[in-house]
This record gives C-alpha cells, sequence and structure tokens, in this order.
C-alpha cells in the first residue's frame, strides 16, 4: 500500500499497540501530527512543555509495563526532551521518541529551529536514527520498539526530516528485527547458576541487594520466593524499592546513603552479598573498599557492562533477573536462619529510622506515615527529588511492585508532576498521589494544565518548607551552615493555585489537620493539592557523609 | 598495557561518532583509531590501541558491546598478529643530503615518493616500533610534516576475526 512515510510511521505505530503519545506539536514535525488526525485508535496527550512529555511517558511506562511514546519537533522542541531522556536512561526505562527535524537539505546550515538531536542525544540514548531513507522508515520504528523495550531497556530516538515524512513509500511492516549487534542475554550460564546457589546455600550471613532490574523483569515474585527460601534479608536499593513488599519481617529498608542503619550494617557484615539487578551506584556504596568488605558477591543483571564494573564480583550472572531466579531456586532448598536473623533484629531495634518530636511545625516525616497509614500501600507514590523523596523511601511502605515511580540515577526535580499525569493515564482505576516539594513541583507545574485538560484526580502533597531542603542540609554540613541560595524568598500560595486550575486546594499546618482532612482528600473524586506546611529544620537522616563507609552513617 | 582491539561494526554513518564519544566520556585514552571499510560494503573495522589494565579493557569492551552498531570485538593482543602503519614525512633537504636521506629511507625500506626544491617525502610502513625508529633517523634533517594513519592488525595463519566471531578456518 502506498502512503506518505508520515503515514506509515502512524500505522506502525498502530501495529505496535501504542495507545497514547504524549508530546507536543510544531512546525518540522507536522505533517505527522496530520497523519496522527486518523489514527483513531492513538490517544494524543498534550502536554505544556516537551519534558513534561518524557517524564509522563516515562511514568506510564514504569506503571503499564508498554514503551512510552514521545512527539516533539525539531531545535527547542527536541533539546527540551534532553533531561527526560537522559532521566529514562539512567533509570533504564524504555521509550520511544519521535523528533521532527528541519528537511534534509538544511540539515546542517544552522537553519530555523535546527539542532542535531541526534548528536546531542548520544550519550543518553541506548540507540537514534536519523532517518535519511524513506524506505527505511518501517524497519526503524520496529527496531527501534525491540532495542528500547528488550535487554536492558532504555530510550530510542529517531528524527525525521520533514521532507523524509511527506515522501510516498510502499507500505510493508517487517515481522522480525535483525540487528546483528544486538542479542541481549536472558538465561543465566549453568554452570554460574549452580555455583551461585552452592554459594547461597553455604552462606552463614546472607544479604539480598534488589535493584530496579527486580521491577524490570517482573521478578518481586521471585525475590520474595529467594528470600523466604534462603530465610534472607532483603535491602532494597531506592529503584528497587517496591520490588519487596515493606512490611515484611524480612525487609531491610533502603540502604547507602540515607539507608537504614540496619540495612547497611548488615551489608558491612555479611558473608554473601546477592546483587539482583542493581548496580553499585556510587550512593548506595559510600566508600567502595568498605562497601561489603568480607563478602563473596553474586551479581545478576541483564548489562553485562553493570557486572565488575564497580566492585569485583565472585559469581557474575549476566541474564534476566525472573528467570535466572527461576533457575537458581531450583537448586535450593529451604534453609532456616537464626544467629543472623536475631543480630539484624538487634540492629532494627537499636537503630531504628527516627526523626525528632520537638518544636510546633509538622514533622515532613510524619506527613509520610500519615499518608501511609490512610492508604496502607494501596497508592500509587510519584515523587520528585529532594528530602520528600527520601522520606518517602523510608517512612512509606511500598505494598505491590511499582507502586514507586521516582526518579532515581539522574535525580530530576520536576519529574514528579508529569510522572504523576503519565501513571495516571497508564492507571485510570488506581489512586495516584504525588509526594513532592515546594521547590521540585514549580520546576514543571505548567503541567498543572494537563493534569485539569486529562480530568486526573491526582492527590499532589507538596512539603513546603519553604527552601531546597536537601541542598540546605548539604550547606549545613559541607559548608559550615553557610546557606546560600536555597532559601526562597517567595513561594506561591499553593492552595490558591488548586483554585486558579479549578482543583481543590488544602493548607494543612498540624498533623492533627492532616490526619481528619485525609479521608476527604483521598475519597474525593477529584485532584487536589495538599500543601503542608512542614518543619524546615528537619534533615534527611541517617547520612553517609561523602568518602565515608555506609556504616559510618551520622544522625542528623 | 597497550590492547590492540579490531572491532566489527555496521558501515552506518555517526558509528565513528559513537565509539569515540563512547571513549571520551567513559575516560578511556584512546592510543590510535584506523577505520576502513572491510571485503563486506556493509561492515566496516576499527583498529583501536587502547591503554589500560585489565580491568579498563573488560569495561571498554563491554560498553562497545553495548552499541548497537557494534557487531563484534576481539582483543587481538595475545594473538599472533600482523599490524602495520603507514607514514608521510616531509623533511627538509638541501640537495647535498638527498643522498644520505635516501639511504636513510633504504635501511628502513621506505619509499621516496615526491622531491620539492628543499624538501623530500618518504613513505614508510612498518609497526610502529620502526615507524618511531625511521622518525628518530629523519628528525636531524628538519621534519616539516608528518602524518600518520594509526595501526591496523590482523591475526596471523588461519585465525580470523569475522562478523560471527574469531574463528579458525573452516
Amino acid at each position: 500500500m502506498e502512503m506518505t512515510v508520515a503515514q506509515a510511521l502512524i500505522r506502525c505505530l498502530e501495529l505496535e499497540e501504542v495507545d497514547i503519545i504524549f508530546g507536543y506539536p510544531g512546525g518540522a514535525i507536522l505533517p505527522v501530527y496530520d497523519a496522527l488526525c486518523k489514527a483513531a485508535s492513538i490517544k494524543h496527550v498534550l502536554v505544556r512543555h516537551e519534558q513534561g512529555a518524557v517524564h509522563a511517558a516515562d511514568a506510564y511506562s514504569r506503571a503499564t509495563g508498554k514503551v512510552g511514546v514521545i512527539m516533539a519537533t525539531s531545535g527547542p522542541g527536541a533539546t527540551n526532551l534532553v533531561t527526560g531522556i537522559a532521566n529514562a536512561y539512567m533509570d533504564s526505562v524504555p521509550l520511544v521518541l519521535i523528533t521532527g527535524q528541519v528537511p534534509t537539505s538544511q540539515v546542517g546550515t544552522d537553519a530555523f529551529q535546527e539542532v542535531d538531536i541526534t548528536g546531542i542525544t548520544m550519550p543518553i540514548t541506548k540507540h537514534n536514527y536519523l532517518v535519511k531513507d524513506a524506505k527505511k522508515l518501517p524497519s526503524i520504528i520496529k527496531s527501534a520498539f525491540h532495542i528500547a523495550s528488550t535487554g536492558r531497556p532504555g530510550p530510542v530516538l529517531i528524527d525525521l526530516p520533514k521532507d523524509v515524512a511527506s515522501e510516498t513509500i510502499k507500505f510493508t511492516y517487517p515481522e522480525k528485527v535483525s540487528l546483528r549487534g544486538y542479542k541481549p542475554t536472558y538465561t543465566g550460564h549453568p554452570a554460574k547458576v549452580k555455583e551461585a546457589a552452592k554459594l547461597m546455600m553455604n552462606s552463614q550471613r546472607p544479604v539480598i541487594y534488589a535493584g530496579g532490574g527486580v521491577l524490570n523483569s517482573g521478578a518481586a515474585g521471585e525475590l520474595l520466593q529467594l528470600a523466604e527460601t534462603l530465610t534472607a534479608p532483603v535491602t532494597n536499593t531506592f529503584m528497587g524499592l517496591s520490588g519487596f513488599p515493606g512490611e515484611h519481617p524480612l525487609f531491610l529498608g533502603m540502604l547507602g546513603l540515607h539507608g537504614t542503619r540496619y540495612a547497611n550494617l548488615a551489608v558491612t557484615n555479611c558473608d554473601l552479598l546477592i546483587a539482583l539487578g542493581a548496580r553499585f551506584d556510587d550512593r548506595v556504596t559510600g566508600r567502595l573498599a568498605a562497601f561489603a568488605p568480607n563478602a563473596g558477591v553474586v551479581h545478576v543483571d541483564i548489562d553485562p557492562a553493570e557486572i565488575g564494573k564497580n566492585v569485583q564480583v565472585h559469581v557474575p550472572i549476566v541474564g534476566d533477573v525472573k528467570q535466572v531466579l527461576q533457575a537458581i531456586l531450583a537448586h535450593l532448598k529451604k534453609k532456616d536462619r537464626t544467629g543472623w536473623l536475631e543480630q539484624i533484629q538487634q540492629w532494627k531495634k537499636e537503630y531504628p529510622l527516627t526523626y525528632g518530636s520537638g518544636g510546633e511545625k509538622m514533622k515532613p516525616q510524619a506527613v509520610i506515615e500519615a499518608i501511609y497509614r490512610h492508604t496502607r500501600g494501596e497508592a500509587v507514590v510519584t515523587t520528585d527529588v529532594g528530602q520528600h523523596q527520601m522520606w518517602v523511601a523510608q517512612y512509606y511502605r511500598f505494598k505491590y511492585p511499582g507502586t514507586l515511580i521516582s526518579s532515581g540515577g539522574l535525580g530530576t526535580m520536576g519529574f514528579g508532576l508529569p510522572a504523576a499525569v503519565g501513571a495516571q493515564i497508564g492507571l485510570p482505576d488506581r489512586l495516584v498521589m504525588l509526594i513532592t516539594g515546594d521547590g521540585s513541583v514549580q520546576m514543571n507545574i505548567q503541567e498543572l494544565a494537563t493534569l485539569v485538560e486529562q480530568k486526573l484526580p491526582i492527590k499532589i502533597f507538596i512539603m513546603n518548607n519553604n527552601c531546597l531542603g536537601l541542598v540546605r542540609q548539604l550547606q549545613e554540613f559541607y559548608c559550615e551552615r553557610r546557606y546560600i541560595a536555597t532559601e526562597f524568598g517567595f513561594v506561591p500560595d499553593f492552595a490558591r493555585l488548586a483554585g486558579a486550575y479549578g482543583i481543590a486546594g488544602y493548607d494543612i499546618e498540624t498533623l492533627e489537620q492532616l490526619d481528619k482532612m485525609l479521608p476527604e482528600i483521598i475519597s474525593n473524586p477529584g485532584a487536589a493539592i495538599v500543601n503542608c506546611r512542614v518543619d524546615a529544620s528537619e534533615n534527611v537522616s541517617p547520612m553517609v557523609m561523602a568518602g565515608q563507609g555506609i556504616d559510618e552513617a551520622i544522625d542528623c | 598495557m597497550r590492547h590492540t582491539l579490531a572491532v566489527l561494526v555496521e558501515n552506518n554513518p555517526g558509528v565513528l561518532a559513537r565509539v569515540a564519544g563512547l571513549f571520551s566520556r567513559r575516560g578511556f585514552n584512546i592510543d590510535s583509531l584506523a577505520v576502513g571499510r572491510t571485503e563486506r560494503p556493509d561492515v566496516s573495522r576499527m583498529t583501536i590501541v587502547v591503554e589500560g589494565d585489565d580491568r579498563v579493557l573488560e569495561q571498554v569492551s563491554k560498553q562497545l558491546h553495548k552499541l548497537v552498531d557494534v557487531i563484534k570485538i576481539s582483543d587481538i593482543t595475545p594473538e599472533e598478529y600482523v599490524d602495520r602503519e603507514l607514514v608521510l614525512i616531509k623533511v627538509h633537504c638541501e640537495a647535498v643530503h638527498r643522498g644520505e636521506i635516501m639511504q636513510v629511507a633504504d635501511v628502513f625500506r621506505a619509499r621516496i615518493v615526491d622531491l620539492g626544491r628543499k624538501t623530500i617525502t618518504v613513505e614508510c610502513t612498518g609497526n610502529d616500533g620502526k615507524i618511531n625508529a625511521f622518525e628518530e633517523a629523519l628528525r636531524p634533517y628538519g621534519i616539516k610534516e608528518l602524518v600518520r594513519t594509526g595501526k591496523i592488525a590482523m591475526m596471523r595463519g588461519t585465525r580470523f576475526t569475522s562478523v560471527s566471531g574469531v574463528r579458525d578456518e573452516d
């Protein structure tokens, strides 16, 4: 069948069963949007800034397991995507991004709204394409979806010049992808699987260190089974949170820089560290030499480059966490354990997460605990980046896999609001909450308009302390309290801002007020902004100072 | 230690930028990189000389593998291989020194490829040790211009690097 490349592109998206596109139109991508008019099965969500489109698609993908699809125009449209792409790349989220480009004849001439987006995004995409040959468009789209969603997932960008989009081609969609340079490994090497199982059976003090790969591969069930079979405690990386039930007795909470002391002590003293879909990030390990110094390390990851990158590994297993765990579990027998668990229990008792109770102002940690009390882990929680994010990690107990959607690797302030939009669109029947800060929420606050336009009943909790709390905390500890550029001279009245968008707004000053209002806020069918005025003097505690081992955390 | 990698890549636009960008952003040091197409028009071959210990080399190789356009990487350092580099050197040369310089060239089995009023241009191939020695031998005369291709390498005997891996001939 003959059609334009733009029409072919939309046809490809239909064949990939794309039902939603987050985007923002413009001149260079005009033919593609024109073709989108006729695609009845694809809904387009018009964001208010291209960065919002990427974060929304990112969260949509994490919430649904589908590939997130984004469209933007050339030049500034494309560069506005960059932070979102880097975010998805760091957190291994499958995205396909389509950008318009100036006509081929103008490429390289510094034309109006021209930018070399394939060059710019080379280090932050899994792969990218500039479509020069119209005939190749269908196979490029097919490959893009394949690359984005297989192996270690990631974003793939396709840059489509305007003249190419208007060319006519004979359309056939390839059934298979042939990429000789791209063949991800899913099954673990049988000998290594056996070796790992043996180490696990012989270990006296094992700790399971589980990351985002567990969620990506849908291995939460296998992880639970592994922990219960070995009677081994589990700690999550930030990205791994929600991959293990927060109320489970074997759960240690998050490890690392702001991890629980008992998780960090368990890792420091373990004799076997079982790393699953995690990458020994610097925020997890602290000083490398002091990280699990006496432990054998089993490392399962789908990305071979992560194995042996930061720490020496004794049993490397390249493969999909779910498949590898299934293979390992076949070699394991139920193992009971008392001494090690007692030790951990003692650490839990001795070093619980705590925060002060003094002062008149509401404690932000107590706000998170209250939200948890009223939702019992049933909500999907999106967050921004900062102190509030760490308090969510510490005080919210996640019950189901995938119920935390946040920016981990890149730490992108402004992720939260568009992410909540994407998550709620993907999960229309779930309670979606955004827990954010007064700094972060202002970074993409324009997406409130998208939220209202899409009629999304998102509950937004702003931990408002009138400052950039986490940076302020750094200044307190690293700059001898010389606070600069971290205290806001002006913060909008968020409850009234809600009014401007026609949604409910609340001002909360005390915990009693919050406890009283939460049932109403949660059960109301519409969106709400809940401005929680919290104690600005609170710090995220414990904290591992730069260059220290994770067992040397300080209280702050 | 220096390693010599034979890397087969898709002959796509941008592939050199992808590989070079990867090396610079990950902080790997390239000694030299030579690239050209192979017996198959859709495949190019890069010979990359990289400095680093085993751990660095493992990372280089794994990160290269992550590039979709990279088909095959072989570290041929431990193998028996032939390596060559080509250099063109333009040397200051008064008429009286011509004979002398031609003798030096002869020792290194280099060829005179151009003569100017006060210059002589020589071409030499060999491994980098020989090229370096040749350069040093000519330095006293005054080197005006020098260009090297970077090293290319190939395994000896029946073993070869192909799209499907390092293999012995069937």
